[in-house]
């Protein structure tokens, strides 16, 4: 396999503007990722072959970011923020009701490819804890109850 | 919202904002001074004249490490013979858990972070900026694509900024995430595409940085203040904050306070002020035992400490530092040793595994705080945690990270300790059981006690 036009086109507009191919992989991995939905092995050796670079030195970059996917994910990326201060505002409570609506624990994807649940680091919306982002869409301050209404519109 | 309060006093960091909460554009920006800045300085002022003012200014990093600014510019290579390109790039990485003033800058007024690193640019003879921005701002993103758009429209960016020869292009960066990003030297790593590991010092970054070219690392908020002290002096610098060596930041607090959020004021406004007036104190039914004041990696201060002025020299002066000064509040039903763990958690998942004291001294430390909390505890553990802290120290680590880590726990053993009694000899979290609050006796209140129903 290799990158598909788009893919390519859309990595070439980030080397032009690149001092060099290396300083461009995590960028180009992410928008792979946003063809594709994660990086197989087979990505980053796609990758690798444009970029110059190893699936190795990519697989040492892809694994320490926790933005690159390196198994399947669902349509949504539900991240629940497990910080401090929302900790204290109701993260557990929060986190419970995700799990009970969505019926998947934590780091599962539910069975119809929709959602995946996962744990993010402070999303500097302490003052609007607990918060959660869901795709790109920041929301809290959050209750259970919210819940339902928030997650039905991601299809 | 108002950026002139009651006492008369002109807001640098937020006066541009609109009060619909959108960001504001370029006119709004204008509207309210912005630009006048650069504008001066390419007009009527040598590079050298800007860092000098800068230097003079004192003013302090707002990222959390408190460096003077000027010291750290005034180490950039200078002169015809100055390698080159050389870089300012701008830590947007805003991670530590408790920080929330970044985001609010960025959103509601991108220009201003231009600005300012144009003014770094021009000062330093630097080529060009990076806007380093963690991942999960995508608000903030959209703002500062949409102000570059415009910036760039009007011949504020890019080859000739308004007419002179001084050229300056800023690109923005998203991270891929992990908060040891935020790390200076470990940002220039992730953006040149390698593993985002620190580096080891010397060469410093001003020497050889950014593709081993010199390079200035700020935070969002160091560099958004620049503007206003070159437009407006420093005298009127200093006015702001005469007693704490002048200047505003911006400030917040979140927890069950009546109204959390951003608050710019002036620097030395006291801890009490924030919390009480601005922050509405806590909300009915919760008592304000401690807080984290400036973000994960600062140590808990008491409410009997409430009164401490809020600048970098008063908060060392009761153990902990200002560091972002985003407040987080401890209130009484809140345990703090499970705020302890969470905060210890975040620093041992976030470890970059590079150098050993952190790499295995954090899961230790998470392993014995998280026996605790489940009422685990052994004999001795306390003693293991305080040795923690010594074996993660400055002198040992390759970088801050653990060292941070280490400021909440060795404040809460210090602060809490009859919390961890309680969770040691109870073997439970009495914060678990139905109705349990701190007691109220002193600043730091004692855990709820065995036969005790916790009311007060």
């Amino acid at each position: 396999m290799s990158l598909t036009d788009v893919e390519l086109r859309d990595i070439e507009a980030v080397l032009d503007h690149s001092p060099d191919a290396t300083a461009a992989a995590t960028t180009a991995m992410r928008i792979v990722q946003g063809h594709r939905g994660w990086l197989s092995d087979e990505a980053l050796a796609d990758i690798g072959e444009r970029l110059g670079m190893s699936v190795a030195e990519l697989d040492s970059l892809a694994t320490f970011a926790n933005m690159l996917f390196r198994r399947p994910v669902g349509r949504h990326v539900v991240l629940i923020c497990d910080s401090f201060a929302c900790w204290s505002l109701g993260y557990a409570e929060l986190r419970g009701a995700l799990e009970a609506t969505l019926r998947i624990r934590m780091g599962e994807t539910t069975p119809d490819g929709r959602f995946t649940l996962l744990p993010i680091v402070c999303l500097g919306a302490c003052d609007r804890g607990p918060a959660m982002l869901v795709d790109a869409d920041l929301y809290g301050p959050l209750v259970a109850g919210d819940l339902g209404a928030i997650l039905e519109a991601y299809s | 919202m108002s950026t002139v309060d009651s006492t008369g006093w002109e807001k640098p960091l937020t006066r541009a904002m609109r009060s619909d909460g959108r960001p504001a554009l370029l006119e709004d920006f204008r509207a309210r001074g912005g630009y006048e800045g650069i504008e001066l300085a390419l007009r009527a002022m040598r590079p050298s004249e800007v860092m000098s003012l800068i230097t003079m200014s004192g003013l302090r990093g707002r990222g959390g490490g408190g460096y003077p600014t000027g010291r750290k510019w005034g180490t950039m290579p200078l002169g015809p013979d100055a390698p080159r390109p050389k870089y300012i790039v701008c830590n947007a990485d805003e991670m530590e858990p408790g920080s929330f003033k970044d985001r609010y800058l960025m959103e509601r007024n991108p220009h201003l972070l231009l600005e300012g690193m144009l003014l770094a640019g021009y000062a330093c003879e630097a080529d060009a900026g990076y806007i380093f921005i963690r991942d999960q701002y995508d608000a903030p993103w959209a703002s500062l694509e949409a102000a570059i758009a415009e910036a760039q429209a009007e011949g504020l960016l890019g080859r000739g900024v308004l007419g002179s020869d001084f050229d300056f292009q800023i690109d923005l960066h998203r991270s891929v995430g992990r908060y040891i990003c935020g790390e200076a030297s470990a940002m220039l790593n992730a953006l040149e595409g390698r593993r985002p590991i620190p580096r080891s010092r010397p060469p410093h970054m001003t020497g050889a940085g950014l593709f081993a070219r010199p390079t200035v690392v700020n935070s969002v908020e160091t560099l958004a203040a620049v503007p206003a002290i070159v437009r407006n002096g420093l005298e009127w610098w200093q006015g702001l904050a005469p007693a704490h060596g002048g200047g505003s930041k911006l400030f917040g607090v979140a927890g069950r306070v009546a109204r959390p959020g951003c608050y710019e004021l002036p620097i030395g406004t006291p801890l009490r002020d924030l919390v009480e007036v601005h922050g509405g104190g806590m909300l009915p039914g919760y008592r304000l035992r401690a807080l984290v004041p400036g973000g994960a990696s600062t140590s808990f201060v008491t409410a009997a400490d409430i009164d401490v002025p809020l600048d970098f020299d008063s908060l060392r002066r009761v153990g902990s530092r200002l560091g972002t000064g985003t407040v987080v509040t401890l209130d009484d039903t809140t345990c703090p040793v499970g705020m302890t763990l969470n905060l210890v958690r975040f620093f041992a998942q976030e470890s970059c595994g590079w150098c050993t004291p952190c790499r295995e001294g954090l899961q230790w430390t998470a392993a014995i705080l998280g026996r605790i909390e489940e009422g685990d505890g052994q004999p001795g553990d306390l003693d293991r945690l305080a040795e923690h802290g010594w074996l993660m120290g400055s002198d040992k680590t390759f970088c801050d990270l653990a060292p941070g880590a280490m400021q909440p726990l060795q404040s809460a053993l210090k602060l809490f300790p009859a919390d961890f009694e309680a969770h040691i000899t109870g073997r439970h979290c009495p914060y678990g059981d139905v109705g349990a609050r701190a007691l109220a006796d002193d600043g730091a209140g004692t855990a709820p006690g065995a036969g005790t129903d916790g009311s007060r």
